[in-house]
């Protein structure tokens, strides 16, 4: 293997290795992709909420901006402390990342909706459900999906570094290569595959977004 | 009887004791134009708000067609009453077709329904069907305020409430989407509460103006009763100078305004006669009327002056084309003729030709002095001529 330069070395990782990678990969993605869905479940009726009690609004998401403020890796280490090593602490990260744009962008969105629309949704009769469903949300959906999206990037990051809690994924192969002498065809094959599922994740979500954004404009 | 619409002392209260509706009682009966005008601030929108529960009144009761408000469902109330407002508030994430029958979509309408009524009513202001399938960011301002008056009418809502419906249109759509909502009001016979900051949008669009200030309704009646007795200052200066003398003469008479008794001799009279009169009644002109008062001609001392050597009576020097206006004529109309063509004054006669009065340039005068200052004093010095 020593004879090969680098990117044949990652070649012939791949080659040998494909279906290992893509376990890894499938890992990566999957404890993102709970975390983030996680917090959505959670932040989207907690930014509901916050958007029609203006004086709570402060509270939660001033808590969710000091969440935001700690090292990921304090963040892994002290959950770990809670949960044990594993794929749960790294949920449980990603998660509590990814309340802070879930909320804010959800408490934006609903913010943004035109007063004079709220006004003529109640004055048809509407009850505050169906505004809800009939209006607030479809028009905050774009700028909501801008803070999954957000959230998902960052959740693709903090679970790379996961693998040092031994949650396995594309991490893990990285670990590997700083472990190993000459290690950095190894490190790229788990860098790489990060990297682009975050570019990957960014620009279908941000394709999501902008199709979200304008119904009215599409003919 | 019962009114369609009562307000019942309603007030109502702002936290920091800001009376916004200051104590109000009014009714409406169904098919009526009601338009609410004022100040801003003077409680026009809070008033119109109550009548859809929008705002809760702080007292008093207000009752819609037999029911206390404060018993009705106000969810259930909204979706009988039709909403438009000034910044249209269409659902911009919705085609035309469901902005339109959000409401028959509320009340869980069959799809094929709300369709045959989004075309219905879209044919009613003349827009095409294409229409249905576009967003209401397609359309131009007035086109989506055409849809946003549809809309209040896409259940069957017999009472439509508008507050400031066209303030942001340029006058040419504004124009065009009155009258439309006045024609759809007449044919269908809706009840309409209609906002607004415009007098000329109240006087076209009413069949009953209420002015509010402070709180209050400072006066409420039809268009001409307001602008013939407006109640106070403020209802003037809200009217505005150039309105009121505008709409005087158009609804006086020259009956109302003429004076009664014009100086008039009989054609058999003498020459000598003629002048004792005019020196005696100071005039320099006298009408000339038979037995009956029929309006025969008119002399002037300048003909008595060239012919007094050779004539003897009235008739043989009087101008017997002389011009009148007849007693029902709109003041508008003697106002233009007599300044125009530089007339002193105008005979009035009746249906039968008989003299009844004169309008002189002074009377006219009078009538837009009062119509500027008020009716303070009356004219109880009637100099003729
Ligand atoms: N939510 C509120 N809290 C406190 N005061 C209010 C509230 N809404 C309205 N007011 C006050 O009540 C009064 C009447 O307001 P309203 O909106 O009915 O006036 P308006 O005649 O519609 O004025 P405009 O022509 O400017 O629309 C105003 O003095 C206003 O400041
Ligand atoms: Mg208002």
């Amino acid at each position: 293997m020593t004879d090969l330069n680098t990117w044949q070395q990652l070649i012939y990782y791949f080659q040998h290795n494909g279906s290992y990678v893509l376990r890894q990969f499938s890992q990566h993605f999957l404890i993102s992709i709970y975390g983030v869905l996680i917090a959505a479940l959670l932040g989207i009726p907690l930014g509901i909420f916050i958007a029609h009690r203006k004086k709570l609004s402060h509270v939660i998401i001033g808590i969710a901006n000091v969440i935001q403020t700690v090292p990921s890796l304090a963040m892994l280490s002290i959950i770990m402390l809670g949960l044990g090593l594993g794929t749960r602490t790294v949920i449980a990260t990603v998660f509590l990342y990814s309340l802070l744009p879930i909320i804010k962008n959800t408490y934006t969105g609903m913010e943004n909706v035109s007063d004079n629309i709220i006004d003529s949704g109640i004055g048809m009769g509407m009850t505050n459900w169906q505004l809800l469903r009939l209006v607030e949300l479809p028009l905050s959906l774009a700028v909501i999906m801008a803070g999954i999206r957000n959230a998902l990037v960052v959740a693709i990051g903090i679970t790379a570094i996961g693998a040092f809690v031994g949650a396995g994924g594309l991490g893990d192969i990285i670990i590997r290569g700083t472990n190993a002498t000459n290690g950095g065809a190894l490190i790229l094959a788990g860098a790489l595959p990060t990297a682009l599922t975050a570019i990957i994740a960014d620009l279908t979500l941000g394709f999501i977004q902008r199709h979200l954004e304008a119904p009215q404009t599409r003919s | 009887m019962t009114h369609y619409l009562t307000f019942d002392h309603v007030s109502k209260l702002y936290r920091g004791g800001n009376k916004a509706v200051d104590d109000i009682s009014f009714t409406v009966d169904q098919g009526e134009f009601i338009c609410l005008i004022g100040t801003s601030g003077s409680g026009k929108t809070t008033t119109m708000r109550m009548i859809n529960r929008m705002i809760t009144p702080t007292q008093g009761s207000i009752t819609l067609a037999g029911e206390d408000l404060a018993n009705v469902d106000p969810v259930k109330l909204r979706r009988r009453i039709g909403y438009v407002i000034q910044n249209i508030g269409l659902m911009p994430h919705m085609t035309i077709q469901d902005n339109i029958t959000i409401v028959p979509k509320l009340l869980k309408w069959s799809p094929e329904k709300r369709h045959t009524k989004a075309l219905e009513l879209l044919k009613l202001v003349e827009m095409p069907a294409t229409f249905l399938d576009r967003y209401p960011s397609q359309l131009s301002g007035g086109q989506q305020q055409r849809i946003g008056v549809i809309r209040a009418l896409a259940a069957g809502q017999d009472i439509i409430l508008m507050d400031e419906p066209f303030g942001a249109l340029d006058p040419i759509t504004r124009e065009a989407l009155q009258d439309l909502v006045k024609q759809l009001q007449s044919e269908l016979g809706k009840t309409i509460i209609f906002v607004t900051h415009d007098m000329d949008e109240a006087l076209k669009l009413a069949s009953r103006i209420a002015i509010m200030d402070n709180g209050q309704i400072i006066q409420m009646g039809t268009p001409n009763e307001i602008l013939r007795n407006p109640a106070n200052q403020f209802v003037e200066d809200l009217i505005g100078h150039e309105r009121l003398i505008e709409a005087k003469p158009n609804v006086e008479t020259v009956g109302q305004i003429m004076l009664k008794s014009p100086v008039a001799i009989t054609p058999g009279k003498s020459l000598v006669d003629a002048i004792r009169l005019m020196r005696q009644r100071r005039v320099d002109t006298l009408l000339v009327v038979d037995e009956n008062r029929h309006l025969k001609g008119l002399v002037d001392i300048e003909n008595i002056d060239h012919h007094y050597k050779d004539a003897t009576s009235v008739s043989d020097i009087m101008t017997t084309q002389v011009s009148y206006v007849n007693e029902k004529d709109l003041v508008r109309d003697t106002i233009e003729r007599i300044l125009k063509r530089g007339w002193k004054y105008v005979p009035v006669v009746n249906d039968d030709h008989q003299l009844v009065g004169i309008v002189t340039r002074t009377a006219l005068v009078d009538v837009v002095y009062d119509a500027v200052w008020g009716d303070t004093d009356e004219p109880d010095t009637q100099s003729e001529q």
